[in-house]
């Protein structure tokens, strides 16, 4: 005990946020990237904890070049050209300076080219492919609390959903627990690449989510297991995790000031919720009725956090005044409904009504399948919301895969749009994105080549593909 | 009132028409009298007084038909009381025809046909024969009048999931569908020793074993469940030996076995967006429709997932995406079914005689720019409402108002 806390005398220090000037240097990649923002991970202790061992993998600078440029900040560049290096974004427009040496030259002729799509609500690698039990992973459904539970420690890397996601064009996932518990664990952010370890996957210092959920999924899950069994009980559910987090962030607030004594005893539970009261961890609730998501927004007024994302969220579009207002995205589908009552009404103009309404619209997948056609989803609610005389725009419902899912996961500063000294998350497609039949053929993250549909040296196979999934092309 | 309106005379007019039996159409007409089409083409002389669409610049195509789904046969997944697409506690269901269960009241219909699909196969699932499935149309007060075909063939799970219903082996499958085949042939020889209980007892009830028999003479399809090629090759031996007329739903390794499937005459329905692997379709890709079409099976394809039935053109644009011509994959959402299914004198085509059951587009079907501007089922036009639309009408402006009918 001793050894330890010394330890964290010395390493706590002015330590409000998590890790402070304690946390181990950067990975090389994380060098030249923007400034991360701080990732909590937790105030209770300054060891770094499960930290990100993510290294840029290594690509010669590249030039795209007479591709048609959607960046997201508003500008859909005919003709344009993009140059990636060292991992950034170094200049974008319709006329970018010759290619430094050594870069390869790709001919974006009849392409366009988009920012790196951004899932902010994915299961992969937590509930992943073959789909058994042994890989099931997702839900820690034990109690209807467990804050404490990590997405990435059921992360399994070698889901075979993985490389389907990366040749639909996603750079960025948030790996989330699932929806059984109304306090379901945190969230794992990560660049979407083959890796051995999760910890290579991890985003260099993002913060982390903290799932919650509302409704019908927690109620069935633990009615005959001691509750809660109503939606007046799942309030009083969050309501009592967070009035314990109050009193664990005093303690620890009022230790970390002279670190006089013994430190509090460490709580893995409350210190997520914390960390939230604290801001530092992003609430990511999963949500579906209207008159839920306003119980919630007051939750949130009455612990002082606030709700990121209301995830799935198909009513939105009936208090999409009051969520713009509150500053609060929706991620949504483009047109899922009906598969449980409070799904019901789930309509397809969701997206766009709440653009219109000045709010933040996300189109998210939930689904290894979704999340290969993310485009598409985002496409479809465009549409939907243009044939009913709902403003939308193309960068619009751009920024509902790419921009926007990076702010709800606290990363807009660093990815989701093409600007010089982003990270070089990249995507090529054959075609207009918004097209059925447009694909992507390239997908840069960090600046690597992650998949190439013409080169099948850059289409990752997993350890769970070889030998037993065909490989693309083949005939078996 | 029904009959008023299938005496209407409707001409659709001036647009590009895809008739899926022939070549497009340029600035071409279709003419519907009650209910039916009566004449398609660039010289189609149009009656004075008749109800005229325009459909200039617009694209007509045959009402679109999913294969897959329990349309009327369920309103909220998670809920029991609203879902009648499986008969519990008969492993051998055959004798279960779903079409009593449906509800042409269902939600679920108005949103799916404002959106192109006009027909849609009702598919009993669970057990390891789950029962009849029926093909109706997404119009009509009554079942009787939804019904297209009754039944269209009997479904049996030769998949993973039927495995439960079978010992835990897909061994167990063959063997068990092996006995109930041959018993229901001996108790069609039998029924006399049957009814004076002069017989061994046999593997599945008489109303079940009866049903059975217009499958095995060959005149309603047996839709066999299957994905993993093994599975496959199982369904096209069974078939083989007992004459059947089989049709493979699922088959996601089938790419891997096509010339076989071709050779067989097997048809196949597929789910083109359906490539996660699981231990029952390790081989599952994108280019599964594709490779199949070309080895010259015939294929439909669906969207199994009811409540996203509208999305059958997406699947049929990715199936473009992946390999299929668009002259294919129009194909595999109209005319294929309808063949497939036993309805093409009615169905699946812009041709004199057929239902009229067809789709104004405002361009390419699969399209996410394209929307649906007419819909017309047996010559009737439906209007574009359902229970989303008056949502949308409701809280397009915030605070909604909660008068019965929305403030114009």
């Amino acid at each position: 005990m001793r050894p330890l806390l010394s330890l964290l005398l010395a390493l706590t220090g002015a330590c409000a946020s998590a890790g402070g000037g304690t946390r181990p240097a950067p990975a090389p990649a994380a060098a030249t990237a923007p400034a991360p923002v701080a990732a909590a991970e937790s105030t209770s202790v300054a060891r770094p904890q499960y930290p990100s061992t993510y290294v840029r993998h290594p690509n010669p600078p590249v030039l795209i070049r007479n591709a048609t440029i959607m960046t997201a900040t508003g500008q859909e560049i005919s003709n344009g050209s993009i140059l990636l290096k060292d991992g950034r974004i170094v200049a974008v427009g319709a006329k970018v300076d010759a290619p430094p040496p050594g870069a390869v030259v790709v001919d974006g002729t009849g392409k366009y080219v988009t920012p790196g799509l951004i899932d902010d609500h994915s299961h992969l690698g937590v509930y992943a492919a073959p789909g058994t039990d042994a890989e099931s992973d997702g839900n820690e459904a034990t109690n209807p609390v467990t804050a404490e539970v990590w997405a990435e420690h059921s992360f399994w890397p070698q889901d075979p959903q993985i490389p389907l996601a990366i040749a639909g064009g996603i750079t960025t996932i948030q790996a989330l627990p699932g929806s059984a518990n109304l306090i379901g664990g945190r969230s794992a952010i990560l660049k979407l690449i083959p890796a051995r370890t999760v910890q290579e996957m991890k985003f260099p210092g993002a913060r982390y989510g903290l799932k919650m959920a509302c409704g019908e999924n927690p109620k069935r899950v633990y009615r005959m297991r001691g509750g809660p069994s109503t939606r007046m009980g799942n309030m009083a559910g969050y309501r009592a995790a967070f009035i314990q987090a109050e009193s664990y962030r005093r303690k620890w607030d009022a230790w970390n000031k002279d670190h006089k004594g013994d430190p509090p005893e460490r709580n893995l539970r409350t210190e997520s919720l914390a960390e939230v009261l604290r801001g530092n961890i992003y609430v990511q609730n999963h949500c579906y009725r209207a008159d839920e998501m306003a119980q919630m927004l007051d939750l949130a007024h009455e612990f002082g956090f606030k709700i990121r994302s209301f995830h799935h969220a198909v009513e939105s579009y009936k208090i999409a005044d009051l969520l713009a207002k509150e500053g609060t995205s929706v991620s949504v589908w483009a047109d899922w409904w009906g598969f449980k009552e409070e799904a019901m009404d789930g309509i397809q103009q969701n997206a766009a009504l709440n653009q219109q309404a000045g709010g933040r619209p996300i189109i998210h997948s939930d689904d290894p399948g979704g999340i290969q056609r993310l485009n598409q989803e985002a496409a479809k609610a465009m549409y939907a919301g243009q044939r009913a005389g709902i403003p939308v725009t193309r960068d619009q419902a751009l920024r509902w895969i790419t921009v926007n899912p990076a702010w709800a996961i606290g990363l807009d500063s660093i990815v989701g749009t093409l600007e010089p000294g982003k990270m070089a998350d990249v995507v090529v497609w054959s075609g207009d994105p918004f097209s059925v039949y447009s694909k992507a053929v390239q997908v840069y993250n960090d600046g690597w080549l992650a998949y190439d549909r013409t080169d099948p040296a850059h289409q990752p196979r997993t350890d769970f593909e070889l030998g037993q999934v065909p490989a693309p092309g083949s005939d078996r | 009132m029904i009959a008023l309106l299938l005496a209407q005379t409707i001409a659709i007019t001036g647009g590009t028409v895809y008739p899926v039996s022939g070549p497009k159409l340029a600035n071409a007409s279709v003419l519907i009298r009650d209910g039916r089409i009566v004449a398609v083409g660039t010289s189609v002389s149009i009656p004075p007084g008749v109800t005229r669409i325009d459909a200039s610049g617009k694209w007509v195509t045959p009402g679109l038909i999913d294969g897959a789904g329990q349309l009327g046969l369920v309103e909220i997944g998670a809920v029991s009381a609203t879902r009648e697409g499986t008969v519990q506690g008969d492993t051998i269901a055959a004798a279960f025809n779903v079409a009593e269960g449906i509800n042409p009241a269902s939600t679920l219909i108005p949103v799916t046909r404002i959106e192109g699909i006009t027909t849609a196969l009702a598919v009993p699932s669970g057990n390891l024969v789950s029962g009849q499935a029926v093909l109706i149309d997404l119009d009509g007060a009554t079942m009787e009048q939804m019904v297209v075909r009754s039944p269209v063939g009997i479904v049996a799970d030769l998949s993973e999931s039927g495995k439960d219903d079978a010992g835990g082996s897909r061994a167990g499958i063959a063997a068990r569908l092996r006995q109930v085949f041959r018993d229901a042939l001996e108790y069609e020889r039998r029924k006399t020793d049957f009814s004076r209980a002069q017989m061994r007892p046999l593997s599945a009830s008489a109303g079940d074993l009866e049903a059975l028999l217009p499958v095995l003479h060959g005149r309603v399809s047996l839709i066999a469940l299957a994905n993993r090629r093994s599975d496959i090759e199982t369904a096209l031996r069974l078939a083989k030996e007992f004459r059947l007329k089989l049709i493979l739903a699922g088959a996601a390794e089938g790419w891997e076995i096509a010339a076989a499937i071709a050779a067989a005459g097997v048809p196949v329905l597929v789910e083109p967006m359906d490539n996660i692997p699981g231990y029952d379709s390790l081989g599952i890709r994108y280019e599964n429709a594709a490779l199949l079409v070309k080895a010259g099976v015939a294929v439909a394809l669906l969207e199994t997932d009811t409540h996203k039935s509208r999305n059958l053109r997406q699947q049929a644009g990715n199936a473009v995406a992946y390999g299929m011509t668009w002259d294919q994959a129009l194909r595999a959402v109209t005319l294929s079914p309808a063949e497939i299914f036993g309805v093409a004198d009615r169905y699946g085509s812009l041709e004199p005689g057929k239902v009229a059951n067809l789709v104004v587009w405002s361009g390419d079907p699969f399209e996410f720019t394209t929307g649906v501007e007419h819909v017309l089922i047996r010559g009737k036009e439906i209007p574009l409402k359902s229970r989303q639309t008056e949502l949308l009408e409701r809280y397009k402006k915030l605070p909604p108002s909660y008068a019965p009918v929305p403030p114009r």
